[in-house]
């Protein structure tokens, strides 16, 4: 008997609705998509036609007009935000272009962030929060600020920070948007080397074909829609 | 979590210090000025050294007569006699003292003109204080009745006359051309302490007036000291009582009422002049005054905190994509207010103590010894710290609503 491929995540006929004083505009227009667990799916398409609005909805960053959600098996609808928060923290790990760590906190502090939503002690944040870095080879800069890393170093901490929760989802806006080739292949490689080891699904936005086609899914936007 | 928070904090105030500046100024500020004019209430009005019993004592400084037809009024300190005869022997008190209203005289030291102020007292004013003597005794209802001449002085005047913690025990004194002996000194008291302070204590015996004179008004007022702080109403109605049996003489001014009241304190006879109510409606206005007064550095900071707080709208939507909820956020936002209220609350209790040692120290008030009144600190600071959730509730509660795609843009 074949193996059925488990559904990670599931949009049904999202739309997104931007409403002004005076105008609408249509961010995502009836979409629809199934991604299955452990994929590595990758999205495409021109500026302001509706990815990181998509990879926001997914991430449950923000909330669609109309049409729904589930993630693992889940059907986000009527989440108070004290569950949402839960099932962010839980299952979902972010990556962005622009890194957004939070240049206060020491790289260790940054990436032990979302262990301090969960039920886990001081000691066992450090513990995983120094593996997580180890990964992505930077435990010699755990005590330094983001503002004293290079844009590839930090977007390494932010891939540690997002995969220190051991979360079953990766979205990752235009993770190596910011960063030369050698650098971004780095980050490639890591992102593959946790799709190819862990099993974490990832879903990626990215403008770089290079990027996409390392990719196992690919589907492209325009003006909205989804038009592959 | 807490930690965490604390590093935040730390870092947040590291990173606009300007802001945490003028946060911190205005809380400390704020709190010194409260905590240093409190020092100087209780200075003034509180049980301090030498009246420590200001629980149970009172004290009648004036009488008024009156001619209620035409409304004169003549009102004044008592005479010698009228407290001889209408004070001294109330039944309920433990005790009863009399003093003269200071007054001031001058007196050579060598060649050195000295103005010092005096008192007339009987023997049980030191037995109603607490004077500390830090030579010899206070003299006795028996040396007065033997027109004795023992004067007791502050330390100041020892000082001044016989040079620094020279001792002065069995000197003698030249004052308003009798010559007096010393047979004791204390530890001065600042003039504020109107009722007790003075430079020069004399006994009664040796005053100029006629302390015999069946005249209502004087220069003398009365001390009184109740066995407890219960039975001062029952004190003041034994006066009352006392008081109402007077029999007016006749004067050309025809006074036909005579009113004197036994009053608490200093403070009470200066509110009930001016207050209706009195005191506790001096309280209440001080109290009122101590809010306004906390208001303005609260307003500032919710100010501050807005600013702030919208300035960390990125990191508000990183720590709530990686799953921080409202009520979390809001939690670490008035924890770092807390804290910062916290610094201020010490940095005010250390800026009060240096301040209230300058003022103790710099001689500006003769023997002043402010002090912190710890329980209008702990009230000040509770104050400031509610101002401080209050100005820390509204701009976190605010940004916790953000849309995270949208804080994430900044």
């Amino acid at each position: 008997m074949p193996l059925i491929p488990l559904k990670m995540i599931q949009l049904n006929n999202i739309e997104k609705i931007y409403r002004t004083d005076t105008i609408e505009t249509m961010a995502l227009n009836n979409i629809s998509l199934v991604v299955e667990k452990g994929a590595f799916l990758s999205i495409m398409g021109p500026s302001g036609c509706g990815k990181s609005t998509l990879l926001n909805i997914i991430g449950l960053l923000d909330a669609p007009t109309k049409g729904n959600i589930s993630i693992d098996s889940e059907v986000i609808q009527g989440f108070n935000d004290d569950k949402l928060s839960k099932f962010r923290n839980q299952k979902l790990g972010f990556i962005f272009q622009s890194y957004h760590l939070i240049n206060d906190l020491t790289v260790l502090d940054n990436v032990e962030l979302p262990l301090l939503y969960r039920k886990v002690s001081g000691t066992e944040r450090r513990r995983l929060a120094t593996e997580a870095l180890a990964k992505v080879g930077l435990t010699n800069r755990m005590k330094h600020y983001p503002s004293q890393l290079s844009g590839g170093q930090r977007q390494r901490v932010a891939i540690a920070r997002a995969v220190v929760g051991q979360p079953q989802i990766i979205l990752a806006d235009e993770p190596t948007g910011n960063l030369d080739s050698v650098m971004g292949n780095e980050v490639m490689e890591i992102l593959e080397s946790l799709n190819k080891n862990d099993g974490t699904t990832i879903i990626m936005v990215t403008h770089d074909e290079n990027m996409a086609r390392r990719t196992h899914q690919l589907i492209r936007l325009f003006d909205g829609s989804q038009v592959q | 979590m807490l930690v965490n928070y604390l590093k935040m904090t730390i870092a947040v105030m590291k990173r606009r210090k300007f802001y945490t500046f003028i946060s911190l100024f205005g809380i400390s500020f704020t709190l010194m000025v409260l905590i240093v004019l409190a020092a100087f209430y209780d200075h003034l009005f509180g049980a301090n050294y030498p009246e420590a019993h200001q629980d149970r004592s009172l004290c009648i400084q004036m009488v008024q007569q009156k001619n209620s037809i035409k409304g004169w009024t003549n009102t004044g300190p008592m005479s010698f006699s009228f407290a001889q005869k209408y004070v001294k022997t109330l039944k309920i008190p433990e005790r009863v003292a009399i003093a003269s209203t200071p007054n001031t005289i001058n007196t050579y030291v060598g060649s050195k003109k000295l103005k010092l102020f005096f008192k007339y007292t009987d023997a049980d004013f030191w037995a109603l204080t607490n004077f500390e003597f830090l030579e010899g005794k206070p003299y006795t209802q028996r040396e007065i009745d033997n027109n004795e001449t023992g004067i007791v002085i502050n330390e100041g005047t020892r000082d001044n006359c016989f040079g620094k913690n020279t001792l002065a025990l069995g000197k003698t004194m030249e004052v308003d051309n009798v010559t007096y002996r010393i047979i004791g000194v204390v530890r001065g008291c600042p003039i504020t302490r109107m009722m007790v302070a003075s430079d020069l204590y004399l006994p009664y015996n040796t005053s100029k007036e006629d302390l015999k004179s069946p005249e209502l008004m004087g220069s003398y007022m009365a001390l009184i000291l109740a066995k407890n702080p219960s039975d001062i109403p029952a004190i003041q109605a034994e006066y009352a009582s006392a008081i109402s049996k007077i029999a007016l003489p006749k004067t050309e001014d025809e006074f036909d009422t005579i009113k004197s009241e036994a009053e608490r304190s200093v403070l009470d006879i200066l509110t009930k002049e001016i207050l209706p109510g009195g005191q506790a409606t001096f309280h209440l206005i001080l109290f009122l005054f101590a809010l306004m007064f906390m208001l303005l550095p609260a307003l500032n900071l919710v100010n501050i905190n807005i600013s702030r707080i919208m300035e960390r709208a990125s990191e508000i939507g990183i720590r709530k994509a990686f799953g921080a909820s409202k009520k979390t956020l809001l939690a670490q936002f008035l924890i770092e207010n807390i804290l910062l209220t916290i610094i201020g609350g010490f940095l005010a209790l250390l800026l009060s103590t240096g301040v209230i040692y300058i003022i103790n120290h710099c001689g500006i008030i003769e023997y002043a010894d402010l002090h912190i009144n710890w329980m209008v600190a702990l009230v000040a600071f509770i104050v400031s710290l509610l101002f401080g959730l209050m100005s820390g509730v509204y701009p976190a509660w605010h940004m916790s609503k953000l849309q995270i795609a949208e804080a994430l843009k900044g």
